[in-house]
């Protein structure tokens, strides 16, 4: 136990970031919109945001990502950017022919004062061309995280094109940034329950798809338009995540609005989340867990209980998104590990409650840094022992400096081939999660002993 | 077919056609899709491999983020140039002005870190909330007793092309600074190379071994001291001219040191590369001594070299690359390895650039300026290519139509330059087109070999 578990500042607060633990808010807004059927993510601002997030995305996902900017010069900076949000609207409708495109604005274009909406509305009232649906999210990067930008985008999303209508069966699913890996898996999830579900974002084939016969301007898949606005008759939503603010989720927004209910809860990692899950789609489809689920629940179980003695009171340290930091310590705290520190780049002031909210036990033993870089979660790491770590390739660095296995999840795996693959939700993703702890953990004993072995 | 937009057609050609006009050095089209990237990434892109200064990036997280250890840039001592420092400007700042922030950043770099340099990076919202970064620098500057460098790279500002320039001019104003006590005759910089996989270490060796003196490798393995020296050398050797000329340049104004324009990519530019600076010296034993290393180094690659180009005889490339200087030496190169490029384009030649190219390259060949993915994927489809070369961007672009690739851009960990540089091209070519998973995939299956 190294410090009671308060969201600590030992060092003055550092006037730099060094080596950040997280995005910038038009990323999550691409992200999101990828998901989206026939949609093309559009930066209103330099060309260089929209290059640079490309190649940072492409490297995980291994996906053509296409990202449209209205491409700012030094005139465009004095005199605002309508002109070339404009041009770039109708290059992007001809080249693309999109269905939806959505407009996330970022720093420059909000530093400038760009009223993106409004000029939307002008651009759709010239006439000329029709032009498909335009959704404007406000993303500048100097509030929030790449995590701030997704929750936005499916908000914007939801609020552009949410419609009242006559009840139906269909679930709203927001799950979150999570892999296509794990989209795929909360599909089958709740087919198998019988349930129809709407997904948003979905890019579980959009950035994850097959090989193609020939060019596709904007990847097949995602969730229609018409899926969105189906939304607001949905019969429920079922909310991931609790780190962020609730007052202005699209769940929220959908029973506000529209009177959908909404059931919150955290990323479903591990048994005792995944239940949670499973309860309320029981609830909601009036039928137990199905039969190939149940025996994964079973199989899980049986291979904690096989295993439990390798990891029993492993500590680790846990960095990411809030939400999956959450999630991860839920599932290290059911197997008998101690996420001893749980860092995020994030900073809403709720990982600390919402990871003692799931595991009161780690009031006493979790240090939870928020708002945190790398500099400031090595420097913690370094000052405790730590068994191994966990969150995305960006804290290779500091497995390789402490000399610790580290276990690849979430985003970005810029060092690996399988990043969109990587299951981490559900029985089946905490089966993977888990193996893959155990089998690092045994690994680095069967490393370290001075005359090896292959039997245990 | 993929759709290409009316303005964008002046800046595509087919070689053959005439007139030859090619549209290019101009911004890219809004929405267009443009793989280019912007000011700040160019100004980034050359000095990042200056291993014993502290980089720090003032503006909002994205822009450092999105650069932090991208580059495979090695460092023989210090490494200071794989950490990403950002000021991190929040709203408050945004409205207030970041100005405190960054000194205070700025500081509490210099005192940890120790650096013998800072550059201070300008992303595109810094000059718009008012910012006097000039200012700041020269105060830490005067405080602290290091170099503190105000790179103006607001994105905006220009191309990528620009921010090399702002780059330069940052360099600049590092050279003449230092002594340049005991640099001899028979010496020169080495200018635009960035050390990826070392490549700057074997270039390097390659001089010395023809008995040339090395002040300042530029910016690769870059360390400040050498690049204050480096106007004591005779030569400046540039390669990758669209960076690093303008630095050439300043230093042939001020010191009258003049430059040859070089690539170290394939035998036969590796060769003239060495040949050149021989020549420059008038110095019999040097250009003796490149022959032999020539000789020799050629001798020690060729016969794998012909096990690949049998293999390779006649299949077809594409290449996209930033500067139009390193595709001509990819043209050459394929075509020592028995392979016709179809499809070639840079993200900022000129107009020399291109009829350079288009002199180089067969007839039939489609040039590319500025383009983007839409142009890129009909292209290769129609051409037929067997390999692509280019960067990250454009690899799913191959990959997804299921055509070979080879990454040549800044993040690669594999040595191309030099003669054994030749040698891993070749096998990075001949794993990449000779993989039986092409087999396996539908479009190729098809399509006629």
């Amino acid at each position: 136990m190294i410090a009671a578990a308060t969201t600590i500042r030992p060092a003055p607060a550092s006037s730099v970031t060094k080596n950040a633990c997280k995005l910038c808010a038009p990323l999550g807004a691409c992200l999101v919109l990828r998901g989206v059927e026939g949609a093309v993510p559009f930066l209103h601002g330099s060309q260089g945001c929209a290059t640079y997030i490309r190649r940072y995305m492409i490297s995980h996902f291994k996906e053509p990502l296409d990202i449209a900017s209205s491409n700012f010069g030094e005139t465009t900076a004095i005199f605002g950017g309508q002109a070339n949000l404009r041009e770039g609207l109708r290059n992007v409708v001809r080249q693309y022919a999109p269905q939806l495109v959505g407009i996330a604005s970022t720093c420059l274009a909000e530093t400038i004062g760009d009223d993106v909406g409004f000029y939307l509305r002008q651009i759709a009232a010239e006439g000329g061309e029709p032009l498909p649906e335009l959704v404007h999210i406000s993303t500048p990067s100097y509030t929030g995280t790449h995590v701030e930008g997704f929750h936005a985008t499916v908000y914007a999303l939801v609020e552009a094109l949410a419609k009242p209508g006559p009840r139906h069966e269909a679930i709203n699913l927001l799950p979150g940034m999570i892999s296509p890996a794990d989209l795929r898996y909360l599909k089958g999830l709740l087919s198998d329950f019988g349930l129809e579900a709407i997904l948003l974002p979905d890019y579980s084939s959009t950035l994850d798809g097959p090989i193609w016969d020939e060019y596709q301007r904007i990847p097949p898949g995602g969730t229609p338009i018409e899926a969105i606005r189906r939304m607001g008759s949905a019969r429920a939503t079922i909310e991931f995540g609790s780190t962020w603010d609730r007052s202005h989720t699209a769940g929220t927004l959908l029973e506000e609005r529209f009177g959908v209910p909404r059931y919150e809860l955290p990323a479903p990692m591990g048994v005792t989340q995944t239940d949670r899950l499973v309860d309320v789609l029981g609830e909601l489809a009036g039928r137990p867990l199905p039969s190939g689920h149940a025996e994964e629940r079973g199989r899980l179980i049986d291979s904690y209980v096989d295993a439990h003695k390798y990891i029993f009171g492993k500590r680790a340290v846990l960095y990411g998104e809030q939400d999956l930091v959450v999630g991860l310590a839920s599932l290290l705290a059911e197997i008998g590990m101690v996420p001893a520190l749980c860092a995020s780049g994030g900073k809403t002031g709720r990982l600390q409650e919402q990871i003692v909210a799931l595991e009161p036990d780690l009031r006493e033993d979790a240090t939870v840094l928020e708002g945190a870089d790398f500099a400031e979660i090595e420097a913690h790491a370094a000052a405790g022992h730590f068994d191994l770590a966990i969150g995305s390739s960006k804290g290779y660095g500091l497995a390789r400096k402490l000399q610790i296995p580290l276990i690849r999840v979430g985003f970005p795996i810029h060092d690996r081939v399988d990043g969109p693959r990587l299951l981490h939700l559900g029985y089946r993703g905490a089966q993977q999660l888990f193996d893959r702890i155990v089998n690092a953990v045994i690994a680095a004993a069967q490393d370290a002993s001075p005359v090896g072995y292959s039997y245990m | 077919m993929l759709p290409i937009l009316e303005a964008r057609k002046s800046q595509i050609h087919e070689t053959g056609a005439e007139p030859f006009r090619m549209t290019c050095e101009k911004p890219s089209l809004a929405g267009s899709v443009s793989q280019r990237a912007c000011v700040f990434c160019g100004s980034r892109v050359v000095l990042y491999p200056i291993a014993d200064a502290v980089h720090l990036v003032h503006g909002p997280i994205g822009c450092a983020a999105y650069t932090w250890d991208i580059r495979g840039s090695l460092s023989s001592g210090p490494e200071l140039h794989r950490l990403s420092f950002s000021t991190d400007l929040q709203e408050r700042d945004v409205i207030y002005g970041g100005e405190k922030k960054l000194y205070k950043a700025l500081i509490e770099l210099i005192d940890q870190y120790h650096p013998n340099a800072a550059f201070v990076y300008s992303t595109c919202i810094v000059g718009i909330i008012g910012d006097d970064v000039v200012a700041v620098c020269r105060r830490v500057e005067s405080e602290r007793g290091i170099p503190v460098l105000s790179i103006q790279s607001e994105g905006f500002r220009g191309t990528k092309k620009d921010g090399y320039r702002a780059a330069c001019d940052g360099l600049s104003k590092l050279v003449g600074t230092g002594p340049t006590d005991g640099v001899g005759k028979t010496s020169i910089n080495i200018l635009g190379d960035f050390n990826l996989a070392g490549e700057t270490w074997m270039i390097r060796d390659y001089y010395q071994r023809i008995g040339v003196e090395v002040v300042a490798t530029i910016t690769g393995d870059g360390r400040i001291e050498a690049i204050r020296r480096a106007h004591g050398a005779s030569l400046n050797v540039v390669q990758c001219a669209g960076s690093m000329i303008h630095l050439a340049k300043t230093m042939e104004e001020r010191y009258g040191i003049p430059h040859l324009r070089v690539s170290y990519f394939g035998i036969e530019d590796m060769a003239k590369s060495l040949y050149d600076v021989a020549e420059f010296f008038h110095d019999a034993s040097i250009v003796e001594r490149s022959r032999e290393l020539v000789r020799a180094e050629v001798a020690a690659i060729m016969p794998e070299l012909r096990r690949y180009r049998q293999a390779l005889e006649g299949r077809r490339a594409a290449v996209y690359t930033g500067g139009a200087f390193k595709a001509f030496s990819l043209v050459r190169s394929l075509r020592t390895l028995g392979m016709k490029t179809v499809l070639v384009g840079s993200q900022t030649g000129n107009q020399e650039d291109y009829e350079l190219l288009r002199e180089l390259c067969d007839e039939g060949t489609i040039l590319v300026d500025d383009t983007n993915p839409m142009e890129l994927s009909r292209f290769v489809q129609e051409k037929e290519v067997d390999l692509f070369i280019g960067g990250v961007k454009e690899r799913p672009i191959a990959y997804k139509l299921g055509i070979g690739f080879c990454d040549h851009n800044h993040e690669r960990k594999i040595a191309l330059a030099g003669f054994e540089g030749m040698l891993n091209f070749a096998r990075e070519v001949h794993s990449s087109v000779m993989s039986p998973v092409w087999k396996l995939v539908p479009r190729r299956r098809r399509a006629p070999s």
